[in-house]
C-alpha cells in the first residue's frame, strides 16, 4: 500500500505529473473547444479527436533549433522561462484537492499563491529585458505594469473570503463553505477576482504584453524551441492553477454530493478552464490605457467597496 | 535540522547581497537583490514569523523590486553604465562599510555566545492584526499619512503631462 497522505512522496509526485499532463492536454483541449464554439472541426488530423496533436506538437518543440541571440543577456535569458514555470508548479502545493490528497496544509496558503503570482512577473520582465530587442521590451513593460496593478486587486478582492472564512489556510476556507458556497455572499470579489486572474495568466483578452498584432509575439518574441514551450506550458499551468483557485474560493473546493471529493474538485476546475477558454473565444482586446483604467478605475473601487461591506456585515450580522 | 537551514538560508543571503554591491551589470545586481530578499523571507519564515515571511515576498520582492528593475530597464545604458562602475568601484571604498559590518557581527556573535538568540514562536496573522490596530495604531496612522502625502506628490508630479495629453486630444 503506497501512502497518499498530505505531503507523501505519492501525493506529491501524482500532482506533479497530472499538472503538467493536463496543462499540456490543454492544447489540445484549447484549440478543440474555440472550434466547438466557432462552428469548426478543429484538429482532427493526428490520432482519434486529434488527440495526438499534444504529442505532435511537442516534437515539433523539441526538434526546433535552440538558439540564444547573440545580442541577448545570456544568462538572464535562459532563467526566464524557468521562473515562470517554478513559481506556476510550485503553485499548486497549496491547492486543496481533496480532503487528504495534497503537497502541503500552509497556514497561510492563500498569501504563499499571491506570493508565487507576483513572483512569476520578473519571468515576463526579465525575458524582456534579456531578449534586447523593442518588442520584446514593450511588451516586458507591459506585463510589469499590468500585473502588479491587478495583484492589487485580486489581493484586496480575496480578503471577503478571509473575512467570513476566518483563515487563510485553503483547507479551512474550503471547510467554511459547508453551509453555502462563497461564490453567493461574494459574488462581486468573485468577479474581480476572475478578471484579475484572466490579467494575471495573460490571457487573451488580456493578452496585451504578447499581442500578435501589435508586438509580434511581445516578451518571448525572441525565444525558440524548449525554452519557448516553457512559457507556452506556463501560461497552461497558470490557468489550471487560477481555475483551481477559484474553485477553492468560491464554490466549495472538494464539496458535492454523492460523487468523491477529488471528482468533484477536478470537474469544477475542467469547468472554470472551459470558461477561460471561452471568454478568449468571445471577447476583443482592450487597448492599454482601457485595460489600465478598468482596472483602477473600476475594479479597485468594487474590491474596496466589497472589502468595507464585507467587513460591515461580518461584524453587524455574524459577529465573526 | 534547522540550524543547518538557518545557516544556508543566512549564507545564500550574505552571498547574494554582496554580490548586489560587486556586481558590474546592474539587472544581475538587482536580480542578486531579489534573491536575498527571498532568503530574508526563508529567515522569518524558519523564526517562526510567516505572516512576515509571506509578506517579503509579496511586497518587497514581487512589487518594489519589480519597479525597480522596470525602471532599470527603461535607463538601461549597457557598456557605459559598467565601465562607470568599474570607475567607482576603488578598493578603498570598501573600508568604511566593512568596519560597520564588522562590528554587527561582533554583536551577533556575543548574543550567539551568550545564549541570548530569541526563540522562535509562530505567528499567526490574528496576533499580527492585533499588534497593530492595538498599541501600535499610531504608526499604523502614521505610515497611511506618509503614503497618502507620496500618493498626492505622484499625481502632482504625473499632472502636467495628464493635462497636454488632453489637449493634444482636442483639436
Amino acid at each position: 500500500m503506497i501512502d497518499t497522505g498530505i505531503g507523501s512522496p505519492a501525493a506529491i509526485f501524482g500532482i506533479l505529473l497530472s499538472a503538467i499532463t493536463v496543462s499540456a492536454l490543454l492544447i489540445w483541449v484549447e484549440r478543440k473547444l474555440l472550434a466547438v464554439w466557432q462552428d469548426r472541426i478543429g484538429p482532427n488530423r493526428v490520432g482519434p479527436f486529434g488527440l495526438l496533436q499534444v504529442a505532435a506538437d511537442m516534437i515539433k518543440m523539441f526538434f526546433k533549433e535552440d538558439w540564444i541571440p547573440p545580442f541577448a543577456d545570456k544568462p538572464v535569458f535562459v532563467l526566464a522561462p524557468v521562473i515562470v514555470f517554478a513559481t506556476m508548479l510550485s503553485g499548486f502545493a497549496v491547492i486543496p484537492f481533496a480532503p487528504d490528497v495534497g503537497v502541503v496544509d500552509l497556514n497561510f496558503g492563500l498569501l504563499y499563491f499571491l506570493a508565487l503570482s507576483s513572483l512569476s512577473v520578473y519571468s515576463m520582465i526579465l525575458a524582456g529585458y534579456a531578449s534586447n530587442n523593442k518588442y520584446a521590451i514593450l511588451g516586458g513593460l507591459r506585463a510589469a505594469a499590468q500585473t502588479i496593478s491587478y495583484e492589487v486587486f485580486m489581493g484586496i478582492s480575496v480578503m471577503g473570503v478571509v473575512m467570513l472564512s476566518g483563515s487563510f489556510n485553503l483547507r479551512q476556507i474550503v471547510e467554511a463553505q459547508r453551509d453555502g458556497w462563497f461564490i453567493a455572499p461574494q459574488f462581486l470579489g468573485f468577479c474581480v477576482f476572475l478578471v484579475a486572474a484572466i490579467a494575471e495568466s495573460r490571457r487573451a483578452p488580456l493578452d496585451l504584453p504578447e499581442a500578435e498584432q501589435e508586438l509580434v509575439a511581445g516578451f518571448h518574441t525572441e525565444y525558440s524551441g524548449m525554452k519557448f514551450g516553457m512559457f507556452f506550458v506556463g501560461e497552461y499551468l497558470g490557468v489550471t492553477l487560477s481555475s483551481a483557485l477559484i474553485v477553492t474560493l468560491f464554490f466549495g473546493g472538494w464539496l458535492g454530493p454523492w460523487l468523491p471529493p477529488l471528482l468533484w474538485f477536478c470537474l469544477k476546475t475542467g469547468i472554470c478552464i472551459a470558461f477561460f477558454i471561452l471568454v478568449r473565444g468571445s471577447l476583443p482586446r482592450p487597448r492599454y490605457d482601457q485595460l489600465m483604467a478598468f482596472g483602477w478605475k473600476i475594479l479597485l473601487p468594487a474590491a474596496l467597496f466589497n472589502l468595507l461591506a464585507t467587513g460591515a456585515i461580518a461584524l453587524t450580522v455574524a459577529r465573526i | 535540522m534547522e540550524m543547518i537551514l538557518f545557516t544556508i538560508a543566512s549564507a545564500v543571503a550574505v552571498f547574494a547581497t554582496l554580490m548586489t554591491i560587486v556586481g558590474r551589470n546592474v539587472v544581475h545586481s538587482l536580480l542578486y537583490l531579489i534573491l536575498s530578499l527571498l532568503a530574508a523571507s526563508v529567515l522569518f519564515f524558519l523564526l517562526g514569523a510567516h505572516f512576515a515571511a509571506v509578506l517579503e515576498v509579496i511586497i518587497y520582492a514581487g512589487a518594489i523590486m519589480v519597479i525597480f528593475v522596470f525602471a532599470l530597464m527603461l535607463m538601461n545604458q549597457g557598456q557605459k553604465t559598467i565601465e562607470q562602475e568599474n570607475r567607482w568601484l576603488t578598493p578603498g571604498m570598501w573600508l568604511g562599510p566593512a568596519l560597520l559590518a564588522l562590528i554587527l557581527l561582533a554583536e551577533v556573535l556575543v548574543m550567539i555566545a551568550g545564549g541570548h538568540a530569541p526563540a522562535g514562536q509562530t505567528v499567526d496573522s490574528r496576533q499580527v492584526g492585533v499588534a497593530l490596530f492595538g498599541p501600535y495604531l499610531l504608526a499604523v496612522e502614521l505610515a497611511s499619512m506618509l503614503l497618502l502625502a507620496g500618493l498626492v506628490g505622484a499625481y502632482h508630479l504625473g499632472k502636467p503631462m495628464l493635462d497636454r495629453n488632453r489637449q493634444r486630444r482636442q483639436p
